[in-house]
């Protein structure tokens, strides 16, 4: 065991560490090890903090030793490179932000090193988290670790793979229209990105404001309730992080759910579906039929406009935010440039990729006067007449289950000169993302040897409620009949 | 500066405030907001320097000093206020963009009364919000002559309120008495220190000129660099003979933002229309609406205190004579010193007198200004009882003061220790007489019928006797000698 101890869930890693089996300095050589043998080849990491990693590990077998305990303590865990980390290179995988070193730790990146985390290094993405397959990673793309000629999903495609492909335990994602959950079903992993606000922004560099939330992805539901208990909570220094109690995500995990009203749209089911996936989920959602939950029609009419309510107000967002990176503090500089206009003009269009410039232009254009009502404010109603569907829907449901992606991860490349079909790789994720809603996606077959996920959206802060559905149905599905990853072939 | 033709035309004046807030930290972080003479960039962190991931945490002392500002200039306070993102791109800006306020600002649709020459004009307040100040920019010339420019980024994110009058305003003695009176104010209620030879109050004005009668447009100056009421005064005046001349020639007005020139005493072109931003607001997603409670502004109305017009009202109503009135309540904490020491028995008329004239120029030569006054206000009231009864002359009350504030002790033992005043006729005739000997040429001066050669005779007098002469009696003395004389 002790040669594929990278293997291992959080929960399962956790109880060799308690009971002695192994120790956290082991563990992290062990995916240090797998690190070195196989990132060559998915590309899931941008920075690996080897040094920092193992004196983590070192301390935490030491607090372990001195009589502590704790659900993440001496557990190596991976972090999505759009987190602020003190003193390691932070770059949201674009060149602008090459050489940035931040002062300052991401809130959720503080949680876990106080839970004594081990924090493995930083993942790779798509440019300020702008995309859906990682190609649009300023520095390399990542390939997806079931077949390597597909792309993993985006934007967190390099946590989803890093998980995947057992470079760490469990990481840190981020999920703006689906960068969390899409990547996971493409990945084959458990991808949870809960209620707006419910983990802290503070240090989380922001794509679009609104929207963003940190997710966890994991390898099971298990390790997922046990990241969000360590995650979750109200940050004074984030003023949209929601002041809720925290409930033991993890202790109430194996609740019964008999009764469970799980919702079904046909808005989910319809044209542009993947026949196959659309059956893979069906036979998940029956699984949990079989379990005692009932299920109910409902109807979310306006998830049709979600994809354009979308792409007007995450790329305005986008545009103030990424305003900040004209190199005169950080990152990218010009020495060549004779005035401050010229430099900072040659450092946006050096530093920045095409699809976040495309995005940039779309948001400016978006908020311009003279089109701002046509645009942001009629796009921020249709974000509310979407949300009313879902409130409507949760009058009559506890979860709602719906596919995740249209199809399988794709050939890298195969959609990368038109945005559109790209974008529409997103048209699941994009509906509970404007509500704010608690989501996930868990594995729930595959099609053609490539990973097929299950979405479960809840109510606003039912990440519990959404955590038990999940985790009935994965004790109810058992193992899946999985081929074997390329990456371990 | 009005000339004849601007009777034929109409002035259309607006003003635009921006205060900078006194509080314990910046608008959106907990950085210390009092800069004043720390080293540049040493008040920072990674939010003001707007650095990625970092978000913004509203100042609650800031929104309650607005909600103040705002209930000072009669305003409705909405219950809803939002915070949006205006967007511009400049090196002094951290983020590229400027958190303000634009559609829903803390305060809306209040009034101002300013007076001029007796008259007094009520100008529209049409909102008071809140956002954050800039970064500020120094230009040099670096070692190899190449120009520079510095950026100090202790300012970015100080709390900065902006105080926009409708156009209400007709001639630049308005404007001066608006920005003149809205400065007490603000020091009055303690939101700023209102200071603008620190940059805590900048004044743009928006200005036009119509020809009477006719409809007012659209189109309007703004101009900006104004760094004192005089220098707004005398920019308005320029910009009204230039719009007034334009007008004349039959020549259009521009819609452009003008910057004074104080050395050439013009206003120059810095922005046409066609140059105008795009500020593309939208609502500032990281901050949460403001819901304004009334329980909130209740009780921030209840702590305020009494305005400024209100006690001078009371004042006069008294017996003080206006002008000192006016002259008080610019400065609070001497208004509530003179309330004390009229509250001590002395008269309101003499008390605002003395004070606004004497005591203010002895509290000025004291070495720590701005410390509390070291006189309780009791002993002032019976200083002036001691002037109101003859006990003392107004010179030798002043000298009086001086030892006041110099040793401590009260002025009943200062004046016994100095000896009563000198009112017998008999010595001070004896020496008036010697001052008109010694004095020809004011004696001259006098017949002449210039009055300053009485004051100065007086003085004469007031210096051997050395203070004590009793002022009334000496100038009639010194009148009845020469006039009998002549």
């Amino acid at each position: 065991m002790a040669d594929e101890l990278y293997r291992l869930t959080l929960h399962a890693a956790a109880r060799g560490l308690r009971d002695g089996t192994f120790s956290s300095v082991e563990l992290t050589e062990s995916l240090l090890d797998r690190i070195e043998s196989v990132d060559g080849r998915t590309g899931a990491y941008l920075t690996v903090t080897a040094d920092l990693a193992l004196e983590q590990a070192a301390d935490a077998d030491a607090r372990r030793a001195s009589g502590q305990d704790g659900p993440l303590l001496g557990l190596p865990i991976a972090l999505k490179d759009v987190l602020s980390t003190a003193g390691v290179q932070t770059t949201c995988a674009s060149r602008i932000l090459e050489g940035f070193i931040p002062p300052y730790d991401a809130t959720a990146v503080t949680h876990l090193k106080n839970a004594g985390a081990v924090t493995l290094g930083k993942t790779n993405m798509d440019e300020f988290a702008m995309g859906s397959s990682n190609e649009h990673s300023a520095y390399k793309p990542v390939c997806n670790p079931w077949h390597l000629d597909k792309v993993p999903g985006g934007s967190s495609g390099g946590s989803a793979a890093a998980v995947a492909a057992d470079e760490c335990l469990a990481a840190l994602g981020s999920d703006t229209g689906g960068s969390v959950r899409q990547p996971a079903a493409l990945c084959g992993c458990v991808g949870l990105k809960p209620t707006y606000g419910r983990i802290s922004r503070f240090g989380l560099i922001a794509f679009a404001s609104s929207l963003d939330q940190i997710g966890v992805l994991t390898k099971d539901v298990t390790d997922a309730a046990l990241l969000l208990g360590a995650l979750a909570g109200h940050d004074p220094r984030d003023s949209t992080s929601a002041d809720e109690p925290v409930p033991d995500y993890a202790g109430e995990l194996n609740a019964d759910i008999g009764g469970l009203r799980i919702g079904v749209a046909p808005e989910y089911f319809g044209e542009g579906l993947d026949p196959q996936v659309g059956d893979s989920v069906r036979a998940a959602i029956n699984n949990l039929l079989g379990l005692g939950a009932a299920e109910r029609e409902i109807s979310l009419p306006h998830t049709a406009y979600a994809l354009p309510t979308y792409y007007v107000i995450a790329p305005s967002e986008a545009s103030a935010n990424l305003a900040r990176y004209n190199g005169v503090k950080y990152g990218l500089s010009d020495p060549q440039a004779t005035d401050v206009d010229e430099m900072m003009a040659r450092i946006r269009g050096r530093g920045f990729g095409s699809e976040v410039k495309r995005r940039i232009m779309i948001g400016t254009f978006a908020l311009s006067s003279g089109y701002y009502d046509a645009y942001y404010v009629r796009a921020q109603k249709v974000r509310t007449l979407i949300k009313s569907d879902f409130e409507t829907a949760f009058q009559d449901v506890d979860v709602i289950a719906a596919p995740v992606v249209p199809s399988p991860a794709f050939d890298l490349g195969a959609k990368l000169d038109d945005p559109v079909a790209m974008y529409q790789s997103d048209i699941m994720t994009l509906p509970a993302s404007l509500a704010g809603l608690p989501c996930l996606s868990i594995p729930c077959g595959f099609v053609d040897g490539l990973p097929v996920g299950l979405q479960l959206i809840a109510p606003p802060f039912a990440e519990s409620r959404l955590l038990q559905a999940a985790r009935a149905y994965e004790r109810a599905r058992g193992e899946l009949a999985a081929p074997v990853k390329a990456i371990d072939a | 500066m009005t000339t004849a033709s601007a009777t034929a035309y109409r002035v259309v004046i607006g003003l635009e405030t921006h205060v900078q807030l006194r509080t314990q930290s910046k608008m959106f972080c907990g950085c210390a907001a009092d800069y004043a003479n720390a080293r540049p960039n040493t008040h920072v962190c990674p939010v003001c320097l707007g650095m990625p991931g970092v978000l913004p945490v509203i100042n609650r002392e800031a929104v309650n000093h607005t909600i103040r500002t705002g209930l000072a200039l009669n305003c409705e306070i909405p219950d809803y206020a939002k915070f949006d993102r205006k967007n511009y791109a400049y090196p002094d800006l951290m983020k590229w963009y400027q958190i303000s306020q634009y559609d829903l600002p803390l305060c809306i649709n209040g009034h101002f009364d300013v007076d001029v020459d007796g008259a007094t004009t009520r100008v529209g307040i049409t909102r008071v919000h809140l956002e954050e100040d800039t970064a500020r920019l120094t230009h040099v010339t670096a070692a190899d002559g190449s120009p520079a420019s510095l950026i100090d980024v202790n300012r970015s994110g100080a709390p900065l309120m902006e105080i926009v009058s409708e156009p209400d305003i007709q001639t630049p003695a308005e404007a001066m008495a608006y920005g003149e009176k809205l400065r007490a104010l603000l020091r009055w209620i303690g939101v700023s220190t209102a200071n603008m030879e620190d940059g805590a109050l900048r004044i743009d004005a928006n200005i036009s000129v119509w020809p009477q009668g006719e409809p007012i447009g659209d189109v309007k100056v703004e101009v900006k660099n104004m760094n004192s009421f005089r220098a707004l005064g005398r920019a308005l005046a320029f910009e009204i003979e230039r719009q007034t001349g334009r007008r004349e020639r039959g020549e259009a007005i521009e819609q452009e933002t003008r910057g004074w020139d104080e050395t050439s005493g013009a206003t120059r072109s810095q922005r046409t229309k066609e140059y105008a931003h795009d500020y593309r607001y939208f609502p500032e997603p990281d901050l949460p609406p403001l819901h304004i409670t009334r329980e909130r502004v209740d009780a921030l109305r209840a702590a305020l205190p009494r305005m400024p017009d209100q006690v001078a009202a009371d004042l006069i109503q008294q017996g003080a004579p206006e002008a000192d009135v006016a002259e008080l309540v610019q400065d609070r904490p001497l208004t509530d010193y003179s309330l004390a020491v009229i509250g001590a028995g002395a008269s309101a008329g003499e008390a605002v007198t003395w004070i606004v004239h004497e005591f203010r120029r002895a509290l000025n030569a004291q070495p720590n200004k701005g410390a509390a006054i070291p006189i309780s206000p009791a002993e002032i009231a019976s200083l002036l009882t001691l002037r109101a009864n003859g006990s003392v002359s107004s010179t030798m009350a002043g000298e009086v003061l001086d030892e006041m504030f110099a040793t401590g002790k009260s002025a009943e033992e200062i004046v016994q220790a100095r000896g009563p005043q000198i009112s017998g006729q008999d010595e001070l005739l004896s020496i008036a007489r010697q001052v008109i000997q010694e004095n020809p040429q004011a004696v001259q001066d006098y017949r002449d019928g210039k009055g300053r050669a009485l004051q100065f005779l007086m003085g004469q007098v007031m210096r051997i006797t050395r203070g004590k002469a009793n002022p009334r009696a000496v100038s009639t003395l010194i009148r009845t000698q020469l006039d009998a004389e002549s």
